[in-house]
């Protein structure tokens, strides 16, 4: 802990890192995601299948190598990202299939008889959707999505073995100066993941308890 | 109520074994003389594992030439048989020694909590890890070299990184290096050697840094496309030592006088010349730091 207070300017930047990747990739996935799990449900069978196949691929993918990809495969395919992108996009991607199925058990839960009092009333598919079906299956699938984030939070780690310095590269490279206080460093780590992961789980339980309603 | 006698797993111990049989009989380097009249002061470690009649080791599974496991889980390389010389100045035999993978950050934590015996794993001696664990030797010395893609003629040393994306390790000491000394140079950082040079070969960086002897194991394995800067000069020093419990200071000497034994009738210079010398001339042998 001695040696993190002693650099606590890295351990700032490190933070901010882990903090800005899970944002904005969190924001990213919930958005692909919420369309992905739309398509899902689309009365198109290609659309269908092409977002089966996105949600099924990624979500059976090691998250190490959707990274892998996107850092070391796609410069010999001729377009390099910057690190920091690379990470965004490996993360919201890997993510958003995961906010697709949970989106789509949300979705699931709104009884038929809605979508089908909407058709009835002429909306089309995007306005059932949107306006009838989608605000009913949020509420439902808040406690699954705010999972998903907190694993995302986590899974930011993995962008410290691919040169983004986040709070795990920066514990590595902590270990290896200070490395008598090993245990410290992590344990100090491990305490800045829970400041960010356990306000989320509480602003889930807030939310659930606002927006729960009776079926 | 009736017991059924149970068979005793005596088929699995003769496969174990069996087993353990085949990877010695694999090795076709014959091993260190296991020394069979050693004795000690009672109390002391070298003792204490001479009458156990094991050993545990800490080395690295992944450096080629140093300590890389083999598909069967057993590690390979310099430090490996460094270890082995030890163990058999104590009495005990090469497939007597339990092999334990060490990384970086647990080498201490290791020593410290006696999970190991002793840690022979490219493990640079400096203060402050002197602060929490002794060192034997050093064995070796290495140093930071750059390696280059086998087209780069603007690199030529340390002083010619201006501007040029340099990849290592993050944790390790020449990454450390870098970010203290070589500001001007854009570093990027991996979880692994193998990441940093996908990075070098795909043009995302314009050199990768860390010991020479690490380099050396990936250019021998790709040759037409990597090289070493100035064929491996090195610009730092980066000792070596084999890391044991703080303040056993017999056992240190004792580590200590095997070196030096293994220095003079010419075993440190075999143990080299079979592992790590397939690739790196030999050295002479550094001398040993008795603090």
């Amino acid at each position: 802990m001695r040696s993190l207070l002693l650099e606590h300017d890295l351990l700032w930047q490190a933070f901010s890192t882990t903090l800005m990747l899970a944002a904005v990739s969190g924001a990213i996935a919930l958005v692909v995601g919420t369309v992905v799990a739309g398509l899902r449900v689309s009365p198109y069978l290609p659309l269908r299948t092409v977002a089966t196949l996105y949600t099924e691929f990624l979500r059976n993918t090691p998250l190490t190598i959707v990274f892998f990809f996107y850092v070391f495969v796609t410069p010999s395919m001729g377009f390099t990202l910057e690190y920091k992108a690379a990470a965004i996009i490996a993360l919201s991607s890997y993510t958003s299939a995961f906010v697709a199925e949970a989106v789509r058990s949300g979705i699931n839960s709104v009884g038929v008889g809605q979508a089908e009092a909407a058709r009835s009333l002429g909306m089309s598919f995007g306005q059932n959707l949107a306006i009838v079906v989608l605000p009913q299956a949020f509420r439902t699938a808040i406690p699954p999505l705010i999972n998903v984030l907190i694993a995302l939070v986590k899974n930011t780690s993995v962008a410290g073995a691919f040169s983004v310095l986040e709070l795990f590269a920066m514990s590595r490279r902590l270990t290896n100066v200070h490395s008598g206080d090993v245990l410290g460093i992590l344990a100090g780590v491990a305490l800045c993941y829970l400041i960010i992961c356990i306000p989320l789980g509480r602003l889930a339980a807030g939310i659930e308890r606002k927006v729960a309603f009776a079926r | 109520m009736t017991t059924s006698r149970r068979l005793l797993l005596t088929g699995g111990a003769g496969l174990a074994a069996a087993i353990a049989l085949a990877a010695c009989g694999g090795s076709s380097s014959d091993e260190p003389a296991v020394a069979e009249d050693a004795t000690f002061a009672d109390g002391s470690t070298m003792k204490k594992l001479a009458d156990a009649g094991k050993i545990t080791i800490g080395t690295k599974f992944d450096q080629p030439l140093f300590g890389q496991a083999g598909p069967d889980g057993t590690p390979a390389g310099f430090d490996v048989e460094i270890g082995t010389l030890i163990a058999a100045a104590l009495g005990i035999e090469k497939k007597s020694i339990e092999w334990v993978e060490t990384v970086s950050a647990n080498r201490e934590p290791f020593i410290e909590n006696g999970k190991v015996d002793l840690v022979v794993a490219t493990y640079t001696i400096n203060d402050t890890r002197k602060e929490v664990v002794d060192f034997a030797g050093p064995y070796y010395v290495a140093g930071q070299a750059l390696m280059v893609t086998k087209d780069n003629e603007d690199i030529t040393g340390e002083d010619t990184l201006e501007g040029k994306k340099v990849a290592s390790v993050e944790g390790s000491t020449p990454a450390q290096y870098m970010t203290d000394n070589h500001p001007e140079a854009e570093l990027s950082t991996f979880d692994t050697y193998s990441n940093c040079v996908t990075a070098l070969t795909n043009g995302q960086v314009d050199a990768v840094t860390t010991d020479n002897v690490i380099l050396a194991g990936f250019v021998a394995a790709n040759k037409e496309e990597l090289k070493l800067v100035g064929d491996g000069a090195t610009f730092t020093e980066e000792p070596y030592g084999i890391g044991l419990k703080k303040g056993d200071d017999d056992f240190r000497t004792f580590v200590n006088d095997t070196l030096q034994a293994a220095y003079d009738d010419g075993s440190w210079a075999k143990a080299w010349e079979e592992t790590a010398g397939a690739v790196l001339p030999t050295p002479d042998p550094p001398e040993i730091d008795r603090y």
